[in-house]
């Protein structure tokens, strides 16, 4: 290293470091380039808002994919976000912390499983489930919900428990000096002090429920529509683009381009806020 | 009417205990479903052995060459970028503008959903820089991908490298990068490796971003510009195209045991190192 000496290892550092906010840039530059002019021409209006998605006749309305999207992280949060707080409580108030150092791990590799392998599981277990008991094609909206729902798990429960844990011990010693029972001071002193944590966690979990793609093609059915129930097959943002991409050619490419950047604008907004809120639990610590 | 706390109080603790055990039991049923359905199909033999006929006959053997070399050639790429950003924001700068606006980036990064990698990786290495479907676009597009993690398990294990190793360094004449080179480094090396490892097992679960930059050939690829195929995206392609179940399974049980394989070494290692730094 003399060659280069200390000053060199410094530019050189320092240059480096900007990789992965270049590699946020670049990515951004790409998606928009291929897809903004796409939505110029189309109007905004006209590819987010009308219902025709019909590529050989050279209609784009992403509506029913907006809605579908909509609808499905939705649905994930209702069915990840109570159970994973509960989790979250119950693993970082109620059990000792032997059993969480075990626990919490063995929770977060839920995130490690393929999202293949999750959507596998829920052609094979889910759908059938649901078309025997509720009728419809089995591979559905409800499915997907589901599904993700089971996904974004990891997520929320482990941002949740970093959070509930930088509660300082002082509040809890506070409160149950007062006489508050554990229950007590968990909803009305720890998950208060912890709630923009909590809040992060959910925000997070939906960016991740949103940006999912394999696991909601193989589980959602697909089908280019409005959902009118839970049971109906619905076809997601993320999944027009991975089912059409391999064969898009010309306009119908930059359709789908335009439809990554609808996805891209949404995911940095959800981003930024679960940021900043998870910047607020660091200063309040 | 108001509930007496003692009641609401195990009403809470059986209702969250509840939730607690029905996620645990979700996972245990996700991984117990798939190796009961899948090992049995699992031999030396199936993993050593071409797929033939699409997948529906032989083994998976070229698929399991594109997922060793796919995340390989990513961590190559995404490791020395991730560790000296990691050092950088550590070890040579103060808090500054600059500093959160690179965590800032490097947070949204770990955010962005694998199939706009995919488009990107489709857009930017496969047809502007003309690498076509390939082993280098798939595995840099996973470098893309993995770089937050890396980035992020770096420096909180440079972070554990206690205050006085840098105080004794600096005080025996030692400059900057020498104390970085022969002290941190070697120190926080448990925690990088640990980072690495969750990259990689990040890359060999997905589907989306590879299957649009790196292809689906089955071939065995003579070149990093041959396309190829990782065993998530033959997965996909044999389940969803319902080619061949039992060897979807096979596959499946494969991809898990790697993954939970690969997560738990790094959670091993995570957690020697940390109870050698307390």
């Amino acid at each position: 290293m003399n060659v280069i000496g200390e000053k060199g290892v410094q530019r050189i550092l320092s240059v480096t470091a900007f990789s992965a906010i270049s590699a946020l840039l670049l990515i951004a530059l790409f998606i928009l380039n291929e897809g903004l002019p796409f939505i110029f021409r189309y109007g905004l209006h006209d590819f987010l808002l009308t219902s025709d998605w019909e590529p050989q006749a050279g209609k784009f309305g992403i509506f029913p994919m907006v809605a579908a999207s909509v609808w499905v992280t939705l649905g994930a949060m209702v069915v990840g976000a109570p159970l994973g707080i509960a989790g979250a409580i119950f693993l970082s108030e109620f059990v000792p912390k032997s059993v969480m150092r075990v626990v919490k791990p063995t929770i977060e590799l839920l995130a490690a499983i393929p999202s293949v392998v999750y959507g596998f599981i829920g052609v094979m277990v889910l759908a059938p489930l649901i078309r025997t008991y509720l009728g419809g094609p089995g591979l559905s909206l409800l499915a997907a919900c589901i599904i993700l729902g089971i996904m974004i798990l990891p997520t929320v429960i482990s941002i949740s428990i970093d959070s509930i844990q930088a509660v300082p011990q002082s509040y809890r010693e506070g409160s149950l000096a007062l006489g508050a029972t554990t229950w007590q001071t968990i909803h009305m002193v720890t998950v208060r002090a912890a709630k923009s944590g909590i809040i992060a966690s959910i925000i997070l979990g939906m960016g991740r429920a949103i940006g999912e793609t394999m696991a909601v093609i193989m589980v959602a059915g697909n089908a280019v529509k409005i959902p009118h129930s839970a049971l109906d097959s619905v076809r997601s943002l993320t999944a027009n683009i991975a089912l059409e991409m391999s064969y898009a050619t010309g306009l119908h490419r930059e359709a789908l381009f335009a439809t990554g950047v609808v996805l891209f604008v949404v995911i940095i907004i959800l981003n930024s806020v679960a940021i900043v809120a998870l910047r607020k639990r660091v200063a309040k610590k | 009417m108001r509930i007496h706390p003692r009641y609401t109080q195990r009403l809470a603790v059986t209702i969250l205990g509840g939730a607690t055990l029905l996620t645990l039991g979700v996972l245990a049923f996700i991984i117990v479903f798939v190796l009961q359905k899948g090992l049995p199909a699992v031999s030396i033999d199936f993993l050593l052995s071409n797929p033939q006929d699409m997948g529906r006959a032989g083994g998976i053997f070229t698929t399991l060459i594109g997922t060793i070399i796919l995340p390989l050639l990513a961590i190559i790429v995404a490791a020395p970028l991730g560790v000296s950003t990691a050092v950088y924001l550590t070890e040579y700068t103060a808090e500054t503008r600059i500093t959160r606006m690179i965590r800032f980036g490097t947070d949204c990064l770990a955010g962005v959903p694998s199939i706009i990698f995919g488009l990107f990786g489709f857009i930017f290495f496969v047809t502007t820089l003309g690498m076509g479907w390939s082993i280098l676009s798939g595995g840099l597009t996973l470098a893309f991908m993995i770089l937050p993690t890396i980035i992020r398990t770096t420096e909180e294990a440079v972070k554990a490298v206690p205050k006085s190793y840098r105080q004794v360094s600096f005080s025996l004449g030692a400059t900057r990068w020498q104390t970085v080179k022969r002290v941190i480094l070697p120190n926080a090396l448990p925690g990088i490796l640990t980072g690495i490892m969750l990259g990689v097992g990040r890359s060999i679960g997905e589907t989306a971003a590879v299957i649009f930059t790196a292809g689906s050939s089955l071939r065995l690829p003579s070149s990093i510009l041959d396309s190829t195929r990782t065993m998530a995206v033959h997965f996909y392609i044999l389940a969803r195209e319902g080619i061949s179940s039992e060897n979807a399974y096979g596959t499946a049980a494969t991809l898990i045991i790697a993954v939970l394989l690969i997560n738990l070494t790094a959670y091993w290692m995570m957690n020697r190192f940390i109870a050698k730094r307390s």
